[in-house]
C-alpha cells in the first residue's frame, strides 16, 4: 500500500490516539510520538505502529501519534484507519478468520 | 445453560474508552455499534476499532453482538466482511422490514463464511425491527432464517415511523411489543426490549423493565452500566417462585413415580403449562445463579 496523501484518524481523547500519516517521499519509516505515557510504553507503541504499517505493506510513511492512553488494539485501528484514508485505498484487507 | 439476553449494553463503535471497559460490567451482552451512533465520516474508523477488539479483548463469557449498517450498501457489506471473520460475534441486523433483508445479509455471511474457510452457518444473526412495516412482518421476520437467535424493537424509529412520540406507560409501543413476542416465540428465538434512553428516571425505568418482563421479552437493549442492576433485579426470580417451582416439580416427579395421572398440589390441579413455567424459573434461577443443582437456594 502506498501513502499517497496525510490522512488522520483518531482523536484525543481518553483511550484513544490520533494517528496522522503523510507521504515521506522514499525515506522510509518516521514516527513521531506523543504520548501520556511515553516513559513506560513509549517503545511498544513505535512497535506496534511499525508493525500495523507493516502489515500494510507500507514502506514509507511520516506519521504523527498522539496517545492519550490506547490500548494496542485501538493504536492498530486507528494507524490502520489512517493509513487506507491516506491510500485511498477501500478495498479493505482484514487478516484470517481468528481462531 | 441456556444463553440469558437479559442485558444488551449498547456500545457506540468509535469509542476506545467505551469499549476498552465494555467487559467490566455484570450485562449478558454487548452490542458494539456501527450504524447510527457512528458518523458517515467515521465508518471505516469504527469497523477497525471493533474489529481489532473483537481479535484481541477477551470479554469473557459476555455475548458478543455488532450491528452492522444496511447489508445492501458497501459500508454495510464492509462491516460484514470484519466482523464475520473474526467469529466472535453476533450480527445485529437494523431496520429489518421483512424476511428479504434478513436472506439479503444472511446470503452476505454465507459467502464470507465460504470464502474464509468458517463453518457454514456458525455466524448467528439478529434482527431489530424499527417501523411499522416491520411490525408487520415481524412473523415472517422472525421465522427467515436458522441464525437468527433473536429479535428486537428499535422504539425511536418505530415511533417515529408512527408519527408519535414515546410516552411514560409506553402505550403507543404496546401493539409493536407483542407482535415481536408472539413473532420471536412463533419462531422459538429471543425477543430483546427496545433502550430506555432517560437514564435519570430510575423509577420510570423500572416501571418499563417490569412491564417488558410480565409481557415475556427475554431482555432489554440499555445504553448504561447503570441500568444493568435493575434490569437483572426485575429479572432474578424470587425465593417464593423459586420455591413454588421446585415445589411443582417435586410433584410432577412425585405422581410420575407413582404412575398417577392426575397431580394437586396445595389443592391446585397442576398441568403441562404449569409444570413448563416452572421448569422455566428454575433454569432462569440456575443461570442466574440463585438455585444451585440439588435444589439449593
Amino acid at each position: 500500500m502506498e501513502i499517497q496523501q496525510t490522512a488522520v484518524a483518531g482523536t484525543m481523547e481518553s483511550s484513544d490516539i490520533m494517528v496522522t500519516i503523510s507521504p515521506n517521499d522514499g525515506k522510509g519509516m518516521e514516527i513521531d510520538l506523543d504520548s501520556t505515557v511515553e516513559k513506560q510504553y513509549g517503545k511498544a507503541i513505535r512497535k506496534t505502529i511499525e508493525d500495523t504499517l507493516k502489515e500494510l505493506e507500507i514502506c514509507h510513511a511520516r506519521v504523527r501519534a498522539v496517545d492519550k492512553g490506547a490500548l494496542d488494539c485501538a493504536i492498530q485501528a486507528r494507524v490502520k484507519a489512517a493509513a487506507y484514508r491516506a491510500s485511498g485505498e477501500q478495498a479493505y484487507r482484514w487478516g484470517d478468520a481468528v481462531k | 445453560m441456556r444463553q440469558l439476553r437479559r442485558t444488551m449494553l449498547f456500545v457506540p463503535g468509535n469509542q476506545p474508552g467505551m469499549i476498552k471497559d465494555a467487559g467490566i460490567y455484570d450485562q449478558d451482552s454487548i452490542m458494539f455499534d456501527l450504524e447510527d451512533s457512528v458518523s458517515v465520516l467515521e465508518k471505516d474508523a469504527a469497523r477497525f476499532l471493533v474489529y481489532q477488539a473483537l481479535c484481541s479483548i477477551d470479554y469473557g463469557s459476555k455475548e458478543l453482538v455488532v450491528r452492522v449498517n444496511d447489508p445492501t450498501t458497501k459500508c454495510g457489506i464492509d462491516d460484514l466482511e470484519a466482523i464475520v471473520r473474526t467469529q466472535k460475534a453476533i450480527i445485529r441486523l437494523p431496520k429489518t422490514e421483512n424476511a428479504q433483508d434478513v436472506l439479503v445479509c444472511q446470503q452476505e455471511v454465507e459467502r464470507i463464511e465460504a470464502e474464509n474457510g468458517i463453518p457454514a452457518g456458525s455466524t448467528k444473526m439478529m434482527a431489530a425491527i424499527e417501523s411499522a412495516a416491520g411490525v408487520l412482518n415481524a412473523k415472517e421476520i422472525a421465522c427467515s432464517s436458522k441464525r437468527l437467535v433473536g429479535i428486537a424493537l428499535g422504539a425511536e424509529d418505530y415511533v417515529t415511523d408512527l408519527k408519535t412520540r414515546r410516552s411514560p406507560d409506553g402505550i403507543e409501543l404496546l401493539f409493536g411489543r407483542s407482535m415481536i413476542l408472539l413473532a420471536a416465540r412463533a419462531a422459538g428465538i429471543d425477543a430483546i426490549d427496545t433502550v430506555y434512553s432517560d437514564i435519570n428516571n430510575e423509577e420510570g425505568f423500572r416501571q418499563e423493565v417490569e412491564l417488558i418482563h410480565q409481557l415475556g421479552f427475554d431482555g432489554k437493549s440499555i445504553i448504561n452500566p447503570r441500568q444493568i442492576k435493575t434490569v437483572h433485579e426485575v429479572y432474578t426470580p424470587s425465593q417464593k417462585d423459586i420455591q413454588k417451582a421446585l415445589d411443582i416439580v417435586d410433584a410432577i416427579e412425585e405422581a410420575h413415580r407413582k404412575g398417577s395421572g392426575v397431580i394437586a398440589l396445595n389443592g391446585k390441579m397442576i398441568d403441562k403449562p404449569v409444570v413448563a413455567r416452572a421448569q422455566r424459573t428454575l433454569d432462569l434461577a440456575r443461570a442466574v445463579g440463585v438455585l444451585r443443582e440439588g435444589g439449593e437456594i
